[in-house]
């Protein structure tokens, strides 16, 4: 039999629903799992094993008292450290949030733990999601199971490689400009960004708020539906979430695929400055033939403006964040810097020894963007480009149900690689950001691998379309069989546990 | 468009950073690269389009004017890196 650990969401639940497992069970060979690797992978900085035990064990009394149990209960999750947890360390793998303790969950934690879910931990992530290697973490960077000496991309480092190593059943992350999904392709595992607007951020620390947005990590695509359905819908916490209800996303899992109309945006898989390595291009070009044979119409498309992605981001971003980390001065919470006579040095020195290298960037980059005399070269300038990018996408989707293209450029790079040149580090986001700027949904499934490296293959659809999205990912990773149990077989996985 | 030394100085000001003399360096090389990578936005026709600030079609999202319950003051104070009663305690402000 698969060790418990390795099991999907769907698949644990069927063994709870018929008692051949209970949760403390399952609870158990996660933390036996988490103690046996996470020396090597570190996906994890805080454990809530007690708090996990009473969890698992209140589910255990319902299933003895004869209750029917819903598809997430008893279900451990990997949390990324970035979601505020009541009376639980929430840190952002920030010094300057280091002792942060919340008093209130966030809006998509509450709704996993009344679906029954436990979280175990939280996850490591670069400082306040800014990065996409986990290198910029105030505590060490996370290690891809698929290779220790390797990132395991970023910013939801953490939730990825827990995934990938097996250290929960489920995973939460967020994306800004492709948080999620290139972790999850770096990983070898499923990665959701929903639609903006989907998923409450109440509770979620803010980066750059009109992009941030919660999602699922996975082992595959169906537990990414299941917790879709289970944090997904209104909360008049949050203004810009949608206030009608979300659809079932598991409503067209299975489906046949025939005559879905699929566009490759040629700008995603070759622009100025970035080249797609051979070997991730062969694996999406091969996805897409599969895509094909399983009834899809293929086209080649154009997304004219895709190219300004990255300025674009690059300037609303750091501007969103300039202004949401004013909030961390030392007055009301967090660190500071002792000794300072006035509240200007307070001030500074709390910030100064507060905020990492990546940080400070990103704040003296939105800052200089959002300062007089520059507004309008850049922060206007950008957010008009960023309504030519999310038009270009509008239009494809009159003619496609989905987009596709590779989610990362390459594989998962070496550990220090890129750390001391940001443009190299901004330029892997390529494929992703542009979704964030249109605020679409966008999934990146496993496809295969590059010299035993996994790789992405990155699914877009229109807004609000996510249901549609999941259907072609698990038609694609059905016919695929790319699942980790081929891969383990293979021989590939490097950790033993 | 080229940062100076003293114009990444006043940034860092504004955004109520400290930079040390080898921060200063490395940001300076690192922001002016970064600001022409930005030069490419000068291309993109954008004449009067509309600016995005956010994807969601909605606008004023309102709800009814209810009293709620409210953190308790030790909650809220809970985190305080400082506190002196109910309150928040800083360096002094005014001279």
């Amino acid at each position: 039999m698969t060790h418990l650990y390795a099991l999907t969401a769907h698949a644990a639940h069927a063994l709870l629903a018929r008692k051949e497992i209970s949760a403390r069970e399952l609870l158990d060979a996660v933390y036996a799992r988490i103690d046996a690797v996470d020396g090597a992978v570190h996906s994890y900085v805080l454990l809530m094993r007690e708090a996990a035990y009473a969890a698992a064990d209140a589910v255990d009394a319902r299933l003895a008292a004869g209750e029917a149990i819903g598809p997430l209960d008893g279900i451990p999750l990997a949390l990324k450290d970035i979601l505020c947890t009541t009376g639980v360390r929430t840190t952002c793998c920030s010094r300057i949030l280091e002792n942060f303790i919340p008093p209130y969950d966030a809006a998509v934690v509450e709704r996993l733990r009344a679906a029954g879910v436990i979280p175990v931990g939280k996850t490591n992530m670069d400082e306040f999601a800014m990065g996409s290697s986990t290198e910029n973490s105030a505590f060490g960077p996370s290690h891809n199971p698929w290779d220790l000496a390797r990132v395991p991309g970023g910013s939801s480092g953490g939730s990825a490689s827990a995934m990938g190593a097996d250290e929960a059943l489920i995973a939460i992350g967020t994306d800004t400009g492709g948080s999620i999904r290139q972790p999850a392709a770096y990983c070898g595992v499923v990665g959701l960004k929903p639609t903006y607007g989907r998923v409450s951020r109440y509770g979620l620390i803010a980066f750059a708020s009109s992009l941030d947005q919660i999602g699922p990590i996975t082992k595959d695509v169906r537990d990414a539906a299941l917790v879709m359905n289970a944090i997904a819908g209104p909360d008049p916490r949050d203004s810009t979430c949608l206030p009608e209800p979300a659809p079932d996303c598991t409503a067209l899992l299975g489906r046949d695929i025939t005559g879905m109309r699929v566009g490759v945006p040629r700008e995603l898989f070759s622009q100025e400055g970035v080249t797609v390595a051979p070997g991730v291009e062969a694996a999406v070009r091969a996805a897409i033939a599969l895509l094909e044979r399983l009834g899809a119409v293929v086209e080649e498309c154009s997304l004219p403006h895709a190219r300004f992605s990255l300025p674009t981001y690059y300037i609303i971003a750091p501007a969103e964040a300039s202004s949401n980390l004013a909030r961390y001065d030392g007055v009301e919470f967090g660190y500071r810097a002792p000794g300072a006579r006035d509240t200007v040095t307070m001030m500074t020195d709390t910030r100064d020894q507060g905020f990492g290298a990546e940080v400070k960037r990103r704040i003296m980059l939105g800052t200089y963007a959002l300062s007089s005399g520059f507004y309008d070269a850049f922060y206007l300038k950008a957010s008009q480009v960023r309504t030519l990018i999310r038009r270009d996408f509008e239009q494809a989707f009159e003619t496609f149900d989905v987009l596709v293209s590779p989610t990362a450029p390459t594989v998962a790079f070496p550990l220090g690689a890129k750390v001391d040149d940001p443009i190299q580090m901004y330029l892997n986001d390529i494929c992703t950001i542009p979704i964030n700027m249109a605020g679409i949904p966008a999934i990146s499934v496993p496809c295969g691998d590059d010299r035993g490296l996994p790789v992405g293959l990155h699914l877009m659809a229109a807004h609000w379309q996510e249901p549609k999205l999941l259907q072609v990912a698990h038609a694609y990773e059905q016919a695929a069989g790319w699942t980790r149990k081929a891969v383990e077989e293979a021989g590939r996985v490097t950790i033993a546990g | 468009m080229r940062l100076s030394r003293d114009e990444i100085a006043h940034v860092a000001l504004l955004s109520r950073l400290k930079l040390t003399e080898e921060e200063m360096a490395q940001f300076t090389g690192q922001l002016n690269a970064i600001l022409d990578h930005f030069a490419a936005l000068t291309e993109a026709d954008t004449g009067d389009i509309d600016a995005t600030t956010h994807v969601v079609p909605m606008t004023n999202v309102m709800r009814a004017d209810v009293q709620r319950p409210s953190f308790a003051p030790d909650d809220a104070l809970a985190n305080a890196p400082e506190r002196a009663g109910d309150q928040f305690k800083v360096p002094r402000v005014v001279e």
